[in-house]
């Protein structure tokens, strides 16, 4: 394997490692908390794509390039959906606002925030504390790729086939619930378009402009018909049609 | 005259004395650049004459300068900054495009050990034993690069190519992975200079009861892989047909519509030295690598010292006259078009192909007789599977008298079906006006 590999097996850390660290964990640490800080919802997805940049190269140089790169791969995309998220629902420009809407809702966030962290803590504690560490030189026997491959397939892979069988799951989901089904029967021909457009009640034309044969322009003026009634269907439905006054329509004095 | 053990291997790497680094890191970077600089004006030479005319050709000889000259007039510039623009990361979007690129282009081998200044060490800056997975991730961060500076725009029509480009890039880096996947299980390796190692070895593949010599190149083994990854990384590099994020004629210049100056130089730079990396990436899984192509490889020499870097340029040079023949050629997608062939089309047929090749893969070890009884066995279940699939029945061919009489009401009215067309009486009183020249056959003219 790389000489990181050998190095880190002796137990020592190596200067450049070091280096590494101590450029990017500060850089972890803001893109962390600045994700929780920061009031636009886009920074702060961006900053947590700084963090778990950060993590995939402490990753690296720890001697796990697979998980590292995959890091990187998995968490780019993933944020890149909570990023789409953003701009699908909120909206561009949007930032968050500084009302707290709940009452106690911060206080309650963290204290659940905390308490959640302790109880996986102590959970992988309780897990993991009397396993022995096999040491990197064991873990790479047979290469980095190969060692996760075989752990993967073998030992884990019932789990492994839960997660993915979750994820499925929860992509098959979305997809109902975003699904509009449109069946055959309820598309509309040709015929009955035209049907439905010359029915009785239905005027087939063209619709009247606004302000046409009206003494103003203004969009919220109806159109008059030859005989001299309004014209509804000249005006958006939103408007109302509105009748102008003997002050609107005298002259203006600019038709000189 | 000997040759000595030339491929390199992952012990070979992370040796270098640091000035070594430096020069190759330094070259790998002019590289992409002079990349940028001749595929700009390649590719307009090429367009050009695929469209019949001349291209740039006033500026230095051939016009090659025209580039550079472009380039430095983009320079000079005004810097134009939108007001509603978010200034941040208005500013890193291109940077993060451009870095992108070019560190992809740290673990492409350019050729085998050579000896540089005594130090006897391989033509690429590095390499890893995750390295193809590296180059995939630069890719998927490429992605932010084109996103964010649509979004950072604070305009519409960028904007609209930023979210474009986002499902683009996503969907097709899908094909893109799945595709490598089968030069993994061929190589079994991801190091990029692993794979260009396994693909000089000619596997003897047992076909039907004969031996057969395969040709090493992936390109030909893995014909299906290699068809899906290249038009997924065309996909992947935005360029025509799939350039949705940029369509001109749609979204003015898409997601770079707002950026100016030097931004813009830089965002071209990203786009350029992607399609350089993919192609050279491509020429690295599939095209052998630096290997001499065949002809070539006759002589001993030709994949030792400094020529393969010669055979790793042109094989780099094909591919990216490729994109811009396929430029000059093809119609740009519809939007949906371009979503189906990514998720219904390329997608299912990479699984089956996956599938196929495990199965052979792993099938080779096994007796003759087990093997046959077993691809038989999968024949029978594919044939009997695809004879009592529920299909939907073709509805009947209907008469033309029932496909009338079928009309809903209301439908415009038709002619009798069995209409004969009268003589038209204004032919008849020509004809009747006119002088007869021959008298004996005026009856059967008529009509």
């Amino acid at each position: 394997m790389t000489t990181q590999t050998v190095l880190a097996a002796a137990g020592s850390v190596p200067g450049g490692e070091a280096v590494t660290f101590w450029i990017l964990a500060p850089l972890a640490l803001i893109g962390a908390i600045g994700m929780v800080a920061a009031r636009n919802a886009v920074h702060s997805a961006l900053m947590l794509v700084m963090t778990m940049l950060c993590l995939g190269v402490f990753y690296v140089i720890q001697a796990g390039p697979f998980i590292g790169v995959v890091q990187i791969i998995v968490y780019t995309g993933a944020i890149m959906m909570l990023f789409l998220f953003v701009l699908m629902l909120v909206g561009r420009g949007a930032s968050d606002s500084v009302i707290e809407t709940l009452r106690g809702q911060r206080v309650a966030a963290l204290v659940l925030g905390v308490g959640f962290a302790g109880l996986v803590g102590t959970g992988l504690h309780r897990a993991l504390a009397d396993s022995t560490a096999a040491g990197l030189t064991a873990a790479n026997a047979e290469g980095n790729v190969q060692g996760i491959a075989r752990l993967l397939f073998t030992k884990y892979v019932l789990a492994f086939e839960l997660t993915s069988a979750l994820l499925i799951t929860a992509a098959v989901g979305a997809m109902v619930l975003a699904h509009i089904e449109r069946r055959r029967e309820d598309r509309m021909d040709q015929a009955a378009t035209m049907k439905a457009r010359f029915r009785p009640g239905n005027y087939p034309g063209p619709k009247p402009g606004p302000g046409v044969f009206a003494t103003s322009s203004s969009v919220a003026t109806p159109a008059r018909l030859p005989d001299g009634r309004l014209a509804e269907q000249s005006t958006p439905e939103i408007l109302p049609v509105r009748e102008l006054t003997a002050e609107d329509t005298t002259l203006k004095g600019t038709e000189k | 005259m000997t040759f000595l053990a030339q491929e390199p291997t992952l012990a070979d790497f992370g040796r270098d004395p640091w000035w070594l680094v430096l020069i190759k890191i330094v070259f790998a970077f002019a590289f992409g650049l002079l990349a940028t600089l001749l595929g700009v004006w390649f590719e307009r030479r090429v367009v050009g004459r695929m469209a019949v005319r001349p291209g740039p050709n006033q500026l230095g000889p051939f016009g090659l300068l025209q580039t550079l000259a472009d380039g430095m007039k983009m320079a000079f510039k005004e810097d134009i900054l939108p007001r509603s623009a978010d200034k941040v990361v208005y500013f890193f979007a291109p940077v993060i495009s451009v870095v992108c690129a070019v560190t992809a282009l740290s673990v492409m081998p350019f050729g085998p050990m050579v000896s540089i200044f005594g130090h006897q060490t391989p033509l690429q800056v590095t390499d890893v034993s995750v390295a193809v997975l590296l180059v995939l991730a630069c890719s998927s961060m490429a992605v932010y690069g084109v996103v964010l500076a649509g979004w950072a725009s604070g305009s519409t029509y960028p904007l609209l190519g930023g979210l474009r480009s986002a499902a683009q890039l996503i969907s097709y880096e899908i094909a893109l992975g799945l595709s490598i996947v089968a030069v993994f299980m061929l190589s079994g390796t991801m190091s990029t200079s692993g794979i260009v190692a396994a693909q000089g070895e000619r596997p003897q593949l047992e076909f039907f009861g004969f031996d057969v010599s395969a040709p090493g190149w992936y390109a030909i083994l893995l014909f299906p892989s290699f068809v899906i990854f290249f038009i997924a990384i065309v996909g992947e590099t935005n360029r025509a047909p799939f350039d949705l994020p940029e369509a001109e004629s749609e979204l003015v210049a898409g997601f770079m519509t707002e950026y100016s100056s030097l931004k813009f130089a830089l965002i071209m730079l990203s786009e350029y030295v992607a399609m350089v990396t993919m192609s050279a990436f491509t020429v690295t899984l599939f095209l052998g690598g630096w290997r001499a192509p065949w002809p070539l490889s006759i002589w001993d020499g030709a994949n030792a010292g400094w020529w393969p870097m010669l055979w790793f340029f042109g094989k780099v040079l094909l591919l990216v006259f490729v994109f811009v023949w396929l430029r000059g050629t093809l119609p740009r997608l519809r939007y949906d078009q371009f979503m189906r062939l990514g998720w219904k089309v390329l997608l299912p047929l990479n699984l089956v192909w996956i599938l196929v090749l495990a199965g052979w893969l792993k099938t080779q070890g096994w007796e003759r007789a087990d093997r046959l009884i077993l691809y038989g066995a999968i024949a029978g279940v594919v044939l009997v599977a695809t004879l009592i699939w529920p299909s939907r029945r073709p509805a009947p061919k209907l008469t033309l008298a029932e496909e009338v009489n079928n009309r809903p009401s209301g439908s415009f009215p038709l002619p009798p079906l069995d209409l004969q067309v009268p003589p038209s009486p204004r032919t008849q009183r020509i004809v009747a006006e006119r002088e007869p020249a021959n008298l004996a056959d005026t009856d059967s003219r008529e009509v």
